[in-house]
């Protein structure tokens, strides 16, 4: 496997690094899930949550990750966008350097910020969500989730619903499905479809109802209620009518599918809350893949592709 | 002085105005050409060798940003002008978006006569169609007219004048003076919150689209306009295909129209935003191959009527943001003609004279730029400049003339680049070097 640099965009990896990522947040699951405890794998790094725009269930994540490998955290964050008045990114770029941290997690409502960053430091960047563009550690703990509830996903088939125009879940894990060979339907408003969306190597569908019963997993998108008044759709209501999943859309599903969703859930709009709440959805369960998923990014940035569990007390 | 007589020995004279394409002498004295012909001689002037270059008129940029007055520390009229001086232009057209905006005489005259101190280019300063660049009153286009700068070119550049009826006003009331309105193409509504290019490259890159059509509908729009009261439009940094569809069935109906198009627009594209550099963020923002194309065969066939740089200095720290944060804008003045020539004349699109008559004849069609883009026959002002189309550089953006260095061609290699520039027959780039 190639080592890893930095995780800034799904797109750079290969087959061989999303698998090592996989296989080593299997490794670390248990440590994961396992209330207090922690291994001293990263111990003396210093981890870097640098986030640009607040979120605190991905920080929190994050950090969950990190302490659990026994790195030090530090919090950096920056009310707004372009950092505070005066210092600019650049700056804050050059500030991280200087404090000689060891890896930085970034999180940004810009596209492009991380790997702008990576232009002014040395140390591993991952992109902890910017923008519209990628949220990779998301594409890889989804897959994690696909991959334990169905094995390999080759010709497996993922129907994507909801807003995929500004979607930087909705792009990084369509390239993730697709470097792992699964097969990926869009269902979504025309109007939250991006444009050319063809050369991604998608199948769009109008009709949900029709790629139900073909699907392995239903992956909603978080419908933002303030796009109605861009006139991206008419009303919460007709969207929860047309592109929402309730009982009787869930019934369409094979046996074996999946509901997923990267959360946090507008229940009663792309997903009801009977939807949420079956056994069917595994939305908690992609929240606590996040931690082991993170865990093994963040390893694999900072100390090559050994056994990630060796020294573990 | 020895600026006084200049003999210009074996240069390919290339002279737009006057269809001539051979290699010729051109004597200047006193600040005029007195000929152009074979194997002249006079014996006080000093001989500059041109065997293997090019003779051509001065540029003329129509569209310039010099920052000046407000912003200068991204650009003034002296780094400005002699960013061009390098460029090979002689005039420079700086856009009225400073601070004061260039709504009032005062603003003008002051841009001009600050260009006239520097004396390394003709500054020809644009006034705003509106006051204070707010789509709302119009300027008072008389008073800009009238003043010392001689104001006969109006444009908000940077903003479009959006609201149809003040648009149509403006082309009214220009017509009374018979000077020129210039819109920038942009329905804002389509463009709001845009980051790019609207296309493949945009969706995979997360960044807000820019779609085509919002430049089209507002050039539409306002083709229709100028047709409707018979006023002159020129439509600045035309940037994509349809939009050139437009402009070219316009002038085919006689609408007096005229368009300009950028060296970024000819030889950039948006899949190149992969980098997230903001250098590359511009307005209009660069578009697809296809676009490329019909924009450089526009050029080509005179759609377009001729280059403009859309030379947009910005200070380092506001181009060292996040693409979303960081202003549209790249510099042009000093590599116009290297990409120009590099990109359609060395692969064979344009023939040598027709890529000068779009430096020099095609802008100076469009607006009163005096003695600059005109023929070089004797008794004419001598705005000239020397150009190698044979020397090979390789741009470093700290090593250009302006004050700032938002140039997305840092680090290429391009064929041609001038050697001299003349303004009224003396030096203002000489052997490369700007003669401050
Ligand atoms: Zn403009």
């Amino acid at each position: 496997m190639r080592p890893l640099r930095d995780l800034i965009s799904i797109e750079d990896l290969d087959p061989s690094q999303v698998l090592a990522v996989l296989d080593t947040a299997e490794q670390l699951l248990p440590i994961a899930d396992r209330r207090r405890n922690s291994v001293p794998t990263l111990r003396g790094k210093v981890v870097c949550n640098l986030f640009l725009e607040d979120s605190t269930r991905t920080r929190i994540s994050f950090d969950l990750a990190a302490k659990r490998l026994s790195a030090e955290v530090i919090n950096f964050s920056a009310k707004g966008s372009s950092v505070s008045k005066g210092e600019s990114f650049k700056d804050t770029a050059l500030t991280l350097d200087a404090m000689g941290v060891d890896c930085v997690v970034v999180r940004s409502g810009s596209s492009g910020a991380p790997l702008q960053l990576s232009r002014y430091l040395e140390v591993p960047i991952l992109n902890a969500g910017d923008g519209w563009h990628q949220h990779p550690t998301q594409a890889l703990l989804d897959v994690f989730t696909m991959r334990r509830h169905l094995g390999e996903l080759a010709g497996r088939h993922v129907v994507v619903v909801g807003d995929v125009l500004h979607s930087r879940v909705a792009r990084s894990e369509v390239q993730a499905l697709k470097l792992l060979g699964a097969r990926v339907t869009l269902v979504s408003p025309p109007t939250l479809l991006p444009p050319s969306v063809a050369s991604w190597g998608v199948e769009v569908a109008g009709e949900l109802d029709a790629v139900l019963p073909d699907a392995d997993v239903v992956y909603l998108l978080r419908v933002q209620r303030e796009r109605m008044h861009r006139a991206f759709f008419p009303t919460s209501r007709e969207y929860a009518r047309v592109w929402g999943v309730d009982e009787r859309r869930l019934a369409l599903l094979p046996e074996h599918a999946i509901v997923m969703h990267p959360g946090p859930m507008n229940r009663g709009v792309e997903i009801t809350a009977d939807v949420a709440d079956s056994d069917r959805a595994v939305i908690v369960e992609q929240v606590t893949n996040g931690i082991a998923v993170r865990m093994a990014c963040l390893y694999l940035l900072l100390s090559g592709d050994a056994d990630a569990t060796e020294g573990s007390a | 002085m020895s600026d006084s007589t200049i003999l210009l020995r074996g240069g390919r004279v290339l002279d737009p105005a006057s269809g001539t394409d051979a290699v010729l002498d051109v004597l200047v004295r006193d600040g005029r050409v007195e000929a152009v012909g074979e194997q002249l001689a006079a014996d006080d002037a000093e001989v500059v060798d041109c065997a293997g270059r090019w003779v051509t008129p001065g540029f003329v940029d129509l569209h310039t940003h010099l920052r000046e007055p407000g912003f200068e520390d991204a650009e003034d009229v002296a780094s400005g002008s002699a960013a061009g001086a390098a460029g090979g232009y002689t005039a420079l057209c700086p856009m009225a978006n400073t601070d004061p905006v260039c709504d009032a005489a005062a603003v003008a005259e002051s841009v001009w006569r600050r260009g006239n101190e520097v004396g390394l280019a003709d500054v020809f300063p644009v006034g705003a169609i509106t006051k204070g660049l707010r789509g709302e009153q119009l300027a008072e286009f008389g008073e800009l007219h009238d003043s010392a700068a001689r104001v006969d070119f109006f444009s908000d550049d940077g903003k479009p004048v959006a609201d149809s009826l003040v648009m149509r006003r403006a082309l009214q009331y220009a017509s009374a003076f018979d000077v020129v309105i210039c819109n920038h193409s942009e329905d804002p509504d389509l463009t709001a919150g845009a980051q790019m290019n609207e296309g493949e490259a945009s969706s995979v890159l997360g960044l807000p689209g820019w779609p085509h059509e919002a430049e089209e509908i507002m050039i539409a729009r306002d083709l229709i306009l100028a047709a409707g009261v018979g006023a002159r439009l020129h439509v600045p940094h035309v940037s994509t295909a349809g939009a050139v569809e437009l402009i070219r069935a316009a002038k085919a109906r006689g609408v007096r129209v005229t368009a300009e198009v950028t060296p970024h627009h000819l030889s950039l594209q948006d899949h190149l935003i992969r980098s997230y550099d903001p250098v590359l963020k511009v307005n209009p923002p660069l578009r697809t191959e296809a676009d490329v194309q019909a924009l450089r065969t526009a050029l080509a066939d005179g759609t377009i009527d001729c280059v403009a740089t859309d030379h947009a200095p910005h200070a380092p720290e506001l181009k060292d943001q996040e693409w979303e944060h960081a202003p549209c804008g790249m510099l042009g003045l000093e590599t116009a003609f290297a990409v120009v020539h590099t990109e359609l004349v060395a692969t064979g699109l344009m023939d040598p004279l027709t890529a000068i008559a779009r430096f020099t004849t095609g802008p100076a069609g469009v607006r009163d730029v005096g003695a600059h883009g005109g023929a070089l026959t004797p008794g004419a002002d001598a705005n000239l400049a020397v150009l190698d189309p044979a020397q090979r550089w390789t741009v470093d953006g700290r090593a250009l003339r302006s004050k700032a260095r938002n140039t997305p061609f840092h680090g290429a290699e391009l064929v041609g680049r001038p050697v001299h520039t003349l303004l009224r027959g003396r030096f203002t780039l000489r052997d490369g070097k700007v003669q401050a």
